[in-house]
């Protein structure tokens, strides 16, 4: 198998863009992309998107985007796994490059989030239709399940919880692609319009209209196309129930743990070895949960350890510089791609005031639905 | 013989008071309770219509009756608000309740003996040896248009009964219908709420045809009042059954278990069978009692029944109808009351 | 929203609480051909409707579908027998609703498809 690595990045804003349609999107970021590696030509399409069909009323995205994006003829396919679709595009693209079949392959992921009213009704399609969504819950609902069993067991308070998302806010100040780049308060998370006990509308990620993509490019020609290629040191994928009711533990998440071991076995590295991390804060809870199944935290300990500057910079370890979910924007399929780029602009040393210093490896985290499946990558700068 | 061998009632946990009624409207509280003799009536939450209702009194019923739903050769549903107009009740019902798929339904409407009917041909069934046991309920979500005197006392709430000929806890003793044509109340295809003719719903409709059905059922039985220990006449309010029944010999005291339009209101197809299921919570062995119900339209179903030494140990197997309509209430504002019961307009 | 069609074939499951119990433990309320661990053998088994919470949430913010209810409790049940199932919290003041509480399922409308579709039954949990 070959190595593989990241050789160009592109980012449309994250926000309402309501006068980009889904290709539009879609073809802003792919190009930039493409112009970033400084290639005119791909071998290979991926995209990544949750739900082209409820949001946009768009099946088929392969096709419609390889012609959109001036490559009419290569392969392409679209790859769906809820929130975690823009990730495992990129691991498809990995494995097509690492196996030898294609060398310049596009990941792009995309979300066209404000065409629907109910937007709630579309998410929770990633949940188990029959036997959860059918009874009323919400995605929200379902995080907010796992956050009344983690309080109460561990003794994290509500004002520990919006350290969380008030800790996104402060990252995301310095992201030119954030759709939230400024702070919030103590006082502003509490007093937000509840959403599902616990969960205020602050602890959630925002509905948001938005695409990324990267080229990627077997390790030993990257050097032909960028000073700085960043390398897939290792990826990682799980899955988990769908139901959240299925889960053994109501605040394990285990498609993540599963995700991060062999991530880390493949890397050859260990959560102390990682600088930073883009984690899947879908929900203020979530970031504690999967921050913990990641093996930064002790189970029942993160949500302490971010309320006190441990998941900062200067903590522990960097958790969601881009200001993640939370304030950097959710379009849900391309989540896992912009999380990836964030990495790259880190380790290529090209992120701005948001520059984190002496990083010695990368980590994204990217997740379906309440668990049900999870993709984590580990990066490193050549 | 054939008779009862499983009853059950329910009503839902809603109510609203006839104060907040009158409130909104303007009219006096004290003169509509004492007109209508009724101080309250139940109303269905959200969740609930005719057929969660009817779900939950049937499985009551099984709870008393202990039988295997599979045994249960038919299922007759009577109700002024089956859910659809077309697609049937019953099969909801035995489906729910695990009957079925050998099994028999209709869904009855005959406004307010609706419930009565499907007891009269459930019965009927076992009595010719058709089946082992036949189901028969009776539920309502009763409709009234906001502001009509009907508004009053228009509830929620339903009793189903199985009817078989082992370990029966109520035989049926006799039973009498009587039925002519008469416009008295009425509601059209897509109407949203029935319409009525004032007083001519008494003497020529109510009065005439529940005196008539009991007067010849209690002939045909050769009984008299003083032969039964309760009676249960349809309650359209709390002043016309407590009329009948005095017309026909009844004391008071005879009539007040039955009397769940007090607190209840008036559950059209499950209102004097509700009334019944009351009756049945205390009947000891021997006692009898009279159930007559009245549907506009208009007719009248009697029946005699005559408690089994069994009926003691299947009393406390479910709840009492009583202790529901004076336990854990919730009242509703009359906002709340118009958008439970769906009186304002919504969005699609 | 469920059309008629899927409506239908989950009703024995909805209704009747018609569900599998695996020989490795698993018991499951939606139709399984295997359990997630692999077993293939099961018997078919009712549950009661009993259990308790084992979390809740009180949902403000619905999909369309339920904003005339809203706000209202859902909640994570583990029945007497195992299964694991999601249910709204009916009929129950909120501050009954609590990680522990027994509960028992009730034959209710989910929802209506609008004015003219079909109307969606299943099962909601009361506190008691």
């Amino acid at each position: 198998m070959r190595e593989v690595a990241i050789i160009g990045v592109g980012l449309t804003k994250f926000g309402e863009l309501w006068d980009q349609n889904i290709r539009d999107m879609f073809a802003e970021a792919a190009l930039k992309a493409m112009a970033d590696a400084k290639v005119d030509k791909i071998d290979s399409l991926y995209v990544g998107a949750m739900s082209g069909g409820l949001y946009a009323y768009q099946e088929h995205l392969g096709s419609l985007m390889a012609d959109y994006i001036g490559q009419a003829g290569v392969p392409a396919a679209r790859v769906e796994s809820a929130c975690s679709s823009g990730a495992q595009a990129a691991r498809m693209a990995y494995y097509e490059i690492a196996s030898g079949a294609s060398d310049i392959v596009l990941v792009g992921g995309v979300e066209k989030m404000w065409d629907v009213d109910d937007g709630t009704f579309v998410l929770a399609t990633a949940a188990d239709q029959e036997y959860e969504a059918y009874n009323g819950v919400t995605f929200p609902g379902l995080y907010a399940m796992m956050a009344q069993v983690y309080m109460q067991r561990y003794g994290l308070t509500r004002e520990e919880l919006a350290a969380v998302p008030i800790k996104s806010h402060k990252h995301a100040v310095h992201n030119p692609y954030a759709q939230y780049p400024f702070e919030i308060d103590l006082k502003a998370v509490l007093s937000a319009a509840p959403v599902a006990d616990p969960l205020r509308l602050l602890d959630c990620s925002p509905i948001t209209d938005g695409a990324a993509a990267i080229i990627m490019a077997p390790l030993e020609i990257a050097k032909n196309f960028t000073d700085k290629p960043v390398k897939i040191k290792g990826i990682g994928a799980a899955t988990g129930p769908i139901a959240l009711h299925d889960h053994k533990d109501l605040t394990r998440l285990d498609a993540v743990r599963l995700s991060a071991e062999r991530a880390y076995k493949a890397a050859g590295a260990s959560p102390s070895d990682i600088s930073f991390v883009e984690v899947h804060d879908c929900f203020s809870i979530a970031e504690i949960l999967v921050a913990e199944e990641l093996g930064f935290f002790d189970y029942g300990t993160a949500g302490k350890a971010i309320a006190e500057g441990q998941a900062t910079y200067g903590g522990k370890v960097v958790i969601n510089p881009s200001g993640g979910l939370k304030a950097k924007g959710h379009p849900v399929g391309a989540t896992g791609v912009a999380q990836l780029i964030e990495a790259t602009l880190q380790l290529q040393g090209r992120a701005g005031k948001r520059q984190i210093e002496n990083i010695k490896l990368g980590m994204t985290q990217n997740m379906g639905g309440s668990g049900g499946s999870s993709v984590v990558n580990i990066l490193e700068a050549i | 013989m054939v008779g009862i061998v499983g009853y059950g009632s329910y009503v839902p946990r809603y109510s609203i008071k006839i104060s907040t009624i009158t409130d909104q409207w303007g009219e006096n509280a004290s003169t509509v309770e004492n007109g209508l003799l009724l101080t309250e009536k139940t109303v269905p939450g959200r969740d609930e219509d005719s057929l969660t209702i009817a779900v939950q009194a049937a499985k009551y019923a099984l709870q008393r009756a202990q039988i295997d739903p599979q045994k249960i050769g038919a299922v007759y549903i009577g109700s002024e608000s089956h859910p659809y107009v077309v697609k049937p009740s019953g099969t909801i019902l035995a489906d729910a309740l695990g009957i079925g798929p050998d099994v028999h339904t209709a869904d009855f409407e005959f406004a307010c003996k609706a419930g009565s009917e499907a007891m009269f041909v459930a019965y009927s069934h076992v009595k010719s040896g058709n089946m082992e046991y036949a189901l028969g309920i009776g539920a309502d979500t009763s409709q009234g248009a906001p502001g009509d005197a009907l508004e009053y006392a228009a509830s929620a709430g339903g009793s189903a009964f199985i009817f078989g000929t082992e370990n029966v806890i109520a035989d049926v003793i006799e039973t009498h219908s009587y039925a002519t044509d008469t416009a008295d109340f009425w509601r059209r295809e897509a109407e949203k709420y029935p319409r009525h003719g004032g007083r001519f719903t008494g003497d020529p409709a109510y009065f005439k045809h529940v005196l008539n059905s009991a007067s010849i059922v209690m002939e045909k039985a050769k009984m008299k009042a003083s032969d039964f220990a309760h009676a249960v006449f349809h309650m359209p309010n709390g002043r016309f059954p407590r009329k009948a029944g005095k017309t026909l010999g009844f004391t008071s005291e005879q009539m007040q278990q039955g009397l769940v339009v007090s607190l209840m209101g008036n559950t059209y197809s499950g209102s004097s069978i509700t009334g019944f299921s009351a009756i049945l919570d205390i009947l000891k062995p021997g006692e009898r009692a009279l159930l007559v119900s009245f549907g506009s339209g208009a007719g009248s179903d009697s029946f005699i029944f005559e408690a089994t030494d069994k009926i003691v140990d299947v009393q406390n197997k479910a709840p009492q109808i009583w202790d529901q309509l004076k336990s854990s209430r919730i009242y509703l504002t009359y906002g709340q009351y118009v958008a439970y019961r769906k009186k304002i307009q919504f969005n699609n | 929203m469920a059309n008629s069609q899927r409506y239908t074939r989950e009703i024995p499951h909805r209704f009747r609480l018609e569900a599998q119990k695996f020989e490795d433990g698993f018991v499951s309320l939606p139709n399984r051909y295997i359990s997630p661990s692999g077993c293939k053998n099961f018997e078919k088994i009712t549950l009661s409707g009993k259990g308790k919470i084992l979390s809740y949430t009180i949902i403000s913010t619905p999909s369309d579908q339920f904003k005339l209810i809203k706000p209202f409790p859902v909640a994570i049940i583990e029945t007497e027998e195992g299964a694991r199932l999601t249910a709204m919290i009916t009929d129950t003041p909120f501050e009954k609703v609590k990680i522990g509480a027994n509960v028992e399922l009730v034959f209710r409308k989910i929802m209506e498809e609008g004015h003219s579709g079909i109307i969606n039954y299943g099962y909601k949990a009361i506190v008691i």
